[in-house]
């Protein structure tokens, strides 16, 4: 049950790895670049998991007068700033992915190709 | 507005960036960034001075107070590098014009200096941020402008270092994030004042660990201790000249001071060196980088990328100083983190001026370069006998307190290593003055000496590396209170 209880964690751990296994082993820029997205990607859904906590919900301020009654008792609230910290994380790993596809354009006009191995034999 | 300067030192640049995109002509954007670079440093003295008056700034964004808001909290170790940061930029940027307008076409230079700016913005929001986050927010601002400069430089291969540097600075970035974010989730805090106080009462949970070894990692990648500096050499040979020198001077520095901030305030010297045994981690690798990178410097025939390997091992020289864990050795780390950005600064500079004249830094193209171009030439041995470590020079302070840190812990052996990597750069340099004084120019050239707005930079900072080695008090003093405020041994 408890591996159950932290699936999560799980998926993080799976998608990191995923996500690093690609951008050592694989030779094709792009392919890099997409294991390094999915290895960023992946440290946000840590967070967002981090954020939630069970049964709460989003934290809005809820006017009693609309709940009457069940407003008496407290409203469960996640935990927004771990969501809003990914935000700006979301930003830079768009920013960064971008940059990284548009060094592989200028590579391809240079070398002619994007394979790391055929870069390395036209660079000596 | 001097109550709100900790803000404004960020906040100008950051500002004026968008503007030099938007100007459209290289003249133009170099002017903003000028006055971005200046305005800089003048921010960054006035708070030096003030921390030294009166102590510890604390500013609160957006008048929101910490923990909630981000804070800005400036003690003597980062007014001290923000200095160090904002006068390398104001050094470098009336070079940057002259040898910008030949590497960079006319079209990007604009973009160019709108990076240059950025970075600039990004390198001082780390030093003087009080806030964890912020730190990653400000070293992504700061890569990603360094990722596009460097990009821009004449060499195709300039491209794939730069991807290469993409790849290996995102992950490190990536470790840094995860490491916060473990910190986060055991204390609820992300200002560093509020996690030094928290942490202690949590350490004993194995995520702590987890932590510590995640921003260990994701900092020396960033610092490239080696064995993690793959991305530097080529990143540095193939950059524009004064991206390289402003680089060179000022990225790695910062992230030094990133590993004295989480190390020493955050995590506290006894869990960094007592329990998690860091001295045992940082000690042998600094080792290995100032003998075996000094080693391969030697052989290396592209001067500039000589210079990136030399880098390597001065990096070594001052995580080798905050290994020891001691006020003297964080002493010596930081004093050498100054004196490395004069010296490695004004040599990259040199190199610059002679790319500018010969199109190439390749050790065979340099023959007789002593006579056509005397006063460069001047500026790379004067500088070159600080990175030495000759008496009267920088270097030599620096070392100085290495070795005196080195036996005041009884490591006689480590004094020694520190002494063998002086004597090879000592045979990488001359290598470099051999070629240049000693052999016939080749007569089919006229070389000429370089401009002035290149020269006059670089000999600021040789004048500077030799003005700081001949009296060191002022940089010996506010180094030993920064590394008393790190370690506490002061309030």
């Amino acid at each position: 049950m408890i591996a159950l209880g932290l699936f999560n964690y799980w998926a993080v751990i799976v998608l990191m790895m995923v996500g690093f296994y690609t951008l050592i082993a694989r030779g094709n820029l792009v392919k890099k670049l997409i294991g390094l997205n999915i290895f960023q990607t992946s440290v946000i859904l840590m967070y967002v998991s981090f954020g939630k906590v069970e049964g709460g919900t989003a934290p809005i301020l809820i006017e009693a007068a609309e709940h009457g009654a069940e407003a008496a008792e407290p409203i469960l609230y996640s935990n927004p700033i771990p969501h809003v910290l990914m935000l700006t994380a979301i930003v830079v790993g768009v920013a960064t992915l971008a940059l990284g596809l548009s060094l592989v354009v200028r590579i391809k006009e240079a070398f002619g190709t994007v394979e790391e191995d055929e870069i390395q034999s036209a660079s000596l | 507005m001097s109550q709100n300067l900790p803000a404004l030192l960020v906040v100008v640049p950051l500002l004026l960036a968008p503007l030099a995109a938007l100007s459209g002509r290289a003249k133009i954007a170099w002017g903003i960034a000028t006055a971005a670079c200046w305005w800089t440093l003048y921010a960054a003295i006035s708070l030096l001075l003030r921390v030294q008056e009166s102590g510890v700034i604390r500013y609160s964004l957006g008048g929101w107070e910490p923990p909630y808001g981000i804070e800005y909290r400036i003690d003597l170790a980062s007014a001290f590098v923000a200095l160090i940061v904002a006068a390398i930029g104001a050094v470098t940027i009336p070079y940057a014009g002259t040898s910008i307008a030949k590497e960079v076409s006319e079209d990007r230079a604009p973009l160019f200096y709108t990076a240059w700016i950025l970075m600039l913005a990004g390198l001082l929001g780390i030093a003087i941020t009080g806030d964890v986050f912020n730190v990653f927010v400000f070293l992504e601002i700061s890569s990603l402008s360094a990722y596009s400069m460097i990009a821009l430089g004449q060499d195709r291969r300039a491209l794939t270092s730069t991807f290469q540097y993409l790849i290996m600075g995102s992950v490190g970035a990536t470790f840094i994030v995860i490491g916060i974010g473990l910190m986060y989730v055991m204390t609820g805090t992300l200002n560093m004042v509020d996690l030094a106080e928290r942490l202690p009462m949590v350490e004993s949970n194995r995520t702590i660990p987890v932590a510590f070894t995640f921003l260990t990692v994701g900092i020396t990648l960033k610092l490239a201790l080696f064995p993690l500096h793959l991305w530097l050499p080529n990143a540095y040979t193939y950059a524009p000249s004064a991206v390289t020198a402003f680089m060179a001077s000022t990225s790695t520095k910062v992230s030094v001071y990133l590993l004295l901030r989480f190390f020493f305030t955050i995590f506290g010297e006894v869990f960094s060196f007592e329990q998690m045994r860091l001295n045992m981690v940082l000690m042998p690798l600094a080792l290995i980088a100032i003998l075996a990178i000094s080693l391969v410097a030697i052989y290396e025939v592209n001067v500039k990328r000589m210079l990136a390997f030399s880098s390597v091992a001065q990096i070594g020289y001052m995580v080798l100083g905050i290994s020891f864990g001691t006020v003297l050795g964080v002493t010596a780390g930081i004093i050498h983190l100054f004196n490395h950005a004069l010296m490695k600064g004004a040599l990259f500079m040199a190199m610059g001026c002679v790319m500018y004249r010969i199109g190439s830094v390749q050790l065979d193209k340099m023959a007789g370069l002593g006579k056509a171009m005397p006063w460069t030439m001047a500026a790379f041995v004067g500088a070159g006998l600080s990175l030495i470590g000759v008496p009267l020079t920088v270097g030599f302070v620096s070392k100085w307190y290495l070795v005196q840190a080195a036996l005041a812990e009884g490591q006689w052996f480590v004094a020694g290593v520190v002494m063998v990597g002086s004597l090879m750069a000592l045979i990488y340099i001359w290598k470099v003055v051999e070629v240049a004084y000693f052999q016939e120019p080749d007569p089919d050239h006229e070389i000429i000496e370089a401009p002035l707005s290149m020269l006059i930079p670089t000999w600021v900072l040789v004048i500077a590396s030799f003005w700081f080695g001949i009296d060191a008090t002022t940089t010996a003093t506010v180094a030993t209170q920064a590394a008393e405020t790190l370690l506490g041994a002061m309030p």
